[in-house]
């Protein structure tokens, strides 16, 4: 069964019920407007260097020239490193991890695939995560450490030279971090879209209900 | 993301940017310039309709100050660069400056001499006869730019703090402050605790050969455990002092310690 709007009935059905706290809520947010300067203050970053054949189009890079760039990566990155580490801490304390990312199976997550590409998904419950969902999300908080870890050992590639090491060298994290963010970009993509679709998410991760 | 339009009734969106542009100084203005585009970013992030740069800039800059200070009282000074063995070295060592090679100073070793000045007890100039003379080490470290991209080098010379201590340089002084021979003069503070770092260096040679051009003959400063602006090429002076002189980068907006 298929639901891509919010009907009354819907909402009636469950009307005091709290799909997304409030603390899970506030992170979220802080998390996206961190997440949004530190990627376009990095493509800034990127093009003074790039990696690869292709630069970032200025219009979306933050800061007007590299050092504007580095000024907002490195004030940006507080806002993520402190509310991601909360996020951790919590997930962690309040068995939320345990309790809506996991267990993740290969079946399962074939299953929900299968479903997903054939628009035969359900969204009914919004407190129970799908197994793509819980495979993405759980991904995506993995991504999200990495590329913090990357990105300390690339910032004082001299003090944590031990962080560059377990990555290999200090090129080799600055791919990693590259990959990173371009993961976490397509994960944007997906996970706004799905938001759009599935409207009654997104209020969920505003108003909690 | 879409364009958005950010303008205010009556106001001339380019007349107001013309104007906010003159009160900027020199450099900054060529560099907003230069980096105009990205401003619908920045009004977009901040949620302004009136674009507040300079209050955007000093809230950045407070940030940066805040991080040097958490970066002093986290960090160990002293902790040593990884150095790595000849075979890692990057063949061919990138020439990098803000000018061409062809544009890059061509000094006359006969005639050079490094000036000291400053809080230091022997004010005399050195040729490079008597710092040829000096004790020398070589290491083999990684020479990252701010720009993201590193290279691994060899280079051999007199620790700094050795050649302050031959001076009788004032080392309770905040700064050695380095004037090159680059057009548009270049120079650089290095803060005093990272001139005493066993590591940072007078530079005369690379991969055992005298520096040559590209790599800033007569001397280059090599700091492994800062970023490579913090490496100046072409020193003519060094000056022991309290003052915060600024720098050719650091003026520019690059953080002064970047340190790694």
């Amino acid at each position: 069964m298929s639901s891509l709007t919010v009907t009354d009935e819907q909402v009636s059905a469950a009307p005091g019920k709290v799909i997304q706290p409030a603390w899970v809520r506030v992170m979220h947010w802080v998390n996206a407007l961190a997440m949004i300067l530190m990627i376009l203050s990095g493509w800034q970053i990127y093009n003074a260097s790039p990696l690869f054949g292709f630069s970032f189009p200025r219009e979306y890079t933050l800061g007007g020239w590299l050092g504007g760039g580095l000024l907002w990566h490195f004030a940006a990155m507080w806002l993520l490193m402190i509310n991601g580490l909360a996020y951790l801490i919590m997930g962690f304390a309040t068995g939320r991890f345990r309790k809506k990312l996991f267990p993740i199976t290969p079946s399962g997550v074939l299953h929900d695939v299968r479903a997903a590409l054939t628009f035969k998904l359900g969204h009914d419950d919004l407190t129970v995560y799908n197994y793509v969902q819980r495979l993405l999300y759980a991904g995506i908080i993995v991504v999200g450490v990495l590329i913090v870890l990357t990105g300390l050992g690339m910032w004082k590639p001299v003090q944590l030279h031990w962080l560059v090491t377990l990555f290999g060298d200090y090129p080799t994290a600055r791919y990693i971090h590259f990959f990173c963010m371009a993961a976490i970009c397509a994960f944007l993509v997906v996970h706004v879209l799905l938001a759009l679709l599935v409207p009654k998410s997104l209020r969920a991760m505003i108003i909690g209900r | 993301m879409a364009k958005r339009s950010f303008l205010i009734p009556g106001v001339d969106k380019r007349l107001l940017i013309k104007d906010s542009i003159k009160t900027m100084p020199d450099v900054t203005r060529r560099r907003f310039i230069a980096g105009g585009a990205s401003l619908g970013a920045l009004t977009l992030l901040t949620g302004c309709d009136v674009i507040d740069s300079s209050s955007a800039e000093e809230m950045l800059k407070q940030v940066s100050k805040f991080n040097d200070a958490v970066q002093a009282f986290i960090f160990n000074p002293d902790a040593l660069a990884p150095t790595f063995p000849e075979s890692a070295i990057t063949k061919p060592f990138p020439f990098n400056a803000y000018y061409d090679l062809d544009d890059a100073p061509d000094v006359a070793g006969a005639d050079w001499k490094l000036e000291v000045r400053g809080l230091v007890d022997n004010k005399k100039s050195w040729t490079l006869d008597e710092l040829y003379k000096l004790p020398e080490v070589t290491q083999i470290t990684r020479h990252i730019c701010v720009e993201g991209w590193s290279a691994i080098g060899s280079w051999t010379g007199t620790p700094l703090r050795d050649f302050l201590k031959l001076i009788g340089a004032d080392t309770r002084a905040k700064y050695v402050w380095f004037q090159c021979a680059d057009k548009d003069g270049y120079n650089s503070p290095l803060d005093m605790r990272s001139a005493l770092h066993p590591q940072t260096q007078m530079t005369f040679k690379y991969a055992n050969e005298i520096l040559p051009r590209a790599y800033g003959f007569p001397m280059k400063i090599r700091v492994p455990t800062k970023l490579g602006f913090k490496n100046p090429k072409y020193v003519v002076s060094m000056e022991v002092t309290n003052d915060y002189k600024g720098g050719y980068w650091e003026d520019q907006g690059y953080n002064s310690f970047s340190g790694s």
